[in-house]
């Protein structure tokens, strides 16, 4: 094999030539050492190796890390090697290679015993739960000294927020929004159906709609949405030190970060979620009067009387709770970010997967309460 | 080292635009092979854009560069592409992989380019991370180890495929002035040994005057470049009072 490339020479007691040429850059196929390893236990007789290089040789690293390797495995058979016949710059290189020690550096790996580990998650855990607090804390006292007049607030960059949460995402919200309606109407129609009651579809449609679908369809988007975008941005500007940046002027992070994303949510999840309710609606109206057959009139009045205020404070209720778990989810997992890529993409999905989790939990304490209430 | 007719890279007739804002105007140079030169310039005068266009990241409105004769941004992306596998790059910020260990970073190119096997991978990761003095370091991750020690192993990347050119963004930046002056030397070092030739851009004087053996200053206001030499002589030479303030820091007026 390769015999293009080398050859070995016994010509001469006691010494093996091996004679290199052709290309011995890392783009082509190289000779293994194992070859020339091979030979050595065949000839125990060997005591020096030299080399002879062709004019036509073409080397690089390539070359470097086989002769380094050859010179190893020569030294540990106390055989000599007589570097001479090689190129000028392999030469040198290889004496470089040859310098160092083998030794790998360890990483310092920690291993934990069983116990010491759940004693760690377990005070990862109280760490975590305190620095939420400390969190949600932080966000209060932002918001009453934002009421007292005295945090540095910047009107634009609020704006700019409100739209990329509110207005932005309306095409979103109205696409599913009215598809989640399409779909209870249908539902709604294969049992109807057996009673001859499908105009009760308008009053399932308007009451899950208004009631909690809205709203928790609304936050499902959003946490997508906006609350991964909160995380990403905030992870990134933790990364980029621009967070350490405003501490060591004296900003408050939660103040100058969190409180705007915070309020722009609140404010515009209710009202993405009243429009995820007219939508919703809408869908279910148009499925049931074209589809379904029903009386358009008919479908408009069942809708009114059976959507009351209380449902739509319960929505609301929903939707603003769901607003403060996004944002807080949010900025909490981004300025929590660690300073790394791979950090941020967890801070992100950390994100999501919290907001959307509390959100079902929410959703259901709020439906256990309504049913205790009788609301 | 026999005197070859082409230089290795020409520049000509390039303009440079950042954001549709013209930056650098006709620009015209030639770097010839085995030499270390030096792109200087103040901030925001284009060098990193020069610098991108040259790796072949970014695609020129107007100008040729030639590699040895050869219009790269006139080539097919395939032949783009396997002389994009001559260059090596120092990025600024070493931006090597995170979430891979040292040697990982080093033997993706490898692993991608190369005919070796993974044995052979193995030992030319460790001579590359020799070269930077970072043998030892293969399983370490780029959080694990210090910022000078990141632009070294970012250069045991850059120089993993035995590159005819390696580009430097800055590398000083960030450094201390030892790491630097380390830096340097290993520049320096790679040149003569792999027979590299080394383009840098940098403001740094230390390393310019340290390193150079040819240079081009960029001027902002301008929009050109303004001087073009060895920085030593340059240094000694220009009667243009905005090189001798660039090389002088300031320190000393021109006579012009």
């Amino acid at each position: 094999m390769y015999a293009d490339k080398l050859f070995l020479d016994y010509s001469i007691p006691k010494t093996l030539q091996l004679k290199l040429s052709g290309d011995w850059r890392i783009f082509s196929a190289l000779p293994t050492v194992d070859e020339v390893i091979a030979h050595f236990s065949a000839h125990p007789e060997v005591e020096n190796i030299t080399f002879s290089v062709s004019e036509n040789i073409e080397w690089d690293s390539g070359l470097i890390s086989f002769l380094r390797h050859v010179t190893r495995e020569s030294e540990n058979r106390n055989i000599r090697v007589n570097l001479e016949g090689l190129p000028q710059g392999a030469q040198k290189l290889l004496a470089m290679a040859l310098q160092v020690s083998e030794k790998i550096i360890q990483r310092p790996i920690v291993h934990e015993p069983f116990l010491e580990r759940v004693g760690a998650q377990a005070l990862r855990v109280t760490q975590s739960t305190l620095s939420l607090l400390n969190f949600l804390g932080d966000i209060v006292v932002s918001f009453a000294r934002f009421f007292s007049g005295k945090v540095y607030f910047r009107r634009e960059e609020f704006i700019t927020i409100l739209q990329k949460c509110g207005s932005d995402a309306l095409p979103l919200v109205s696409l599913i929004s009215a598809l989640v309606g399409i779909i209870l109407a249908f539902i709604g129609a294969i049992q109807l159906r057996l009673f001859g009651a499908q105009i009760f579809i308008a009053d399932i449609v308007g009451i899950a709609m208004v009631r909690v679908m809205g709203a928790v369809m609304t936050g499902v988007l959003m946490s997508g949405r906006t609350g991964a975008s909160f995380a990403a941005e905030l992870g990134i500007m933790q990364t980029n030190e621009e967070i350490d940046a405003l501490r060591t002027l004296g900003i408050s992070p939660v103040e100058f970060l969190v409180l705007p994303r915070v309020m722009a949510l609140v404010i515009m999840m209710p009202l993405l979620t009243l429009y995820a309710d007219i939508m919703g609606i809408l869908g279910g109206f148009v499925i049931s009067t074209g589809v379904l057959g029903l009386n358009p009139v008919e479908y408009w009045n069942h809708t009114q009387s059976a959507v009351k205020v209380a449902h739509l404070w319960i929505g609301l209720i929903h939707s603003f709770v769901f607003g403060i778990i996004i944002a807080v989810a949010g900025c909490l997992r981004g300025i929590r970010c660690a300073r790394s890529a791979v950090a941020v993409g967890e801070a992100t999905t950390s994100a999501v997967v919290t907001a959307i989790t509390c959100i079902v939990i929410a959703t259901a304490i709020i439906t256990f309460v309504c049913q205790v209430l009788g609301v | 080292m026999e005197k070859i007719l082409h230089p290795l890279i020409e520049v000509r007739n390039l303009d440079l635009d950042y954001d549709d804002y013209l930056v650098m105007r006709n620009l015209n140079f030639k770097v010839n092979k085995g030499d270390i030169f030096i792109v200087m310039g103040g901030s925001g005068c284009g060098k990193s854009t020069l610098l991108k266009v040259l790796i072949g990241l970014k695609k020129p409105d107007k100008g040729e560069v030639l590699y040895s004769g050869e219009n790269f941004w006139a080539s097919e992306e395939t032949r783009q592409q396997e002389l994009m596998r001559r260059f090596g790059v120092l990025y600024q910020g070493g931006a090597l992989w995170s979430s891979f260990s040292l040697a990982e970073n080093i033997a993706l190119p490898l692993q991608l380019y190369s005919s070796l096997n993974a044995r052979q991978i193995r030992d030319v990761v460790r001579l590359k991370l020799a070269l930077v003095g970072l043998v030892g370091y293969e399983d370490f991750y780029p959080a694990e180890i210090s910022g000078g020690m990141c632009k070294r192993a970012a250069l045991a990347r850059a120089i993993a495929l035995d590159p005819e050119i390696i580009f430097f963004d800055e590398p000083s930046a960030g450094l201390d002035p030892i790491s630097a002056r380390m830096l340097d030397d290993l520049i320096l070092e790679l040149r003569d040994i792999l027979g590299a030739t080394i383009v840098v851009v940098t403001h740094e004087l230390a390393s310019i005057f340290a390193i150079g053996d040819n240079a081009v200053l960029l001027d902002t206001e301008s929009k050109s470049v303004i001087a073009s030499g060895a920085p030593k002589i340059l240094l000694n030479d220009s009667r243009d009072s905005r090189v001798i303030q660039f090389l002088t820091r300031g320190e000393r007026q021109g006579a012009g």
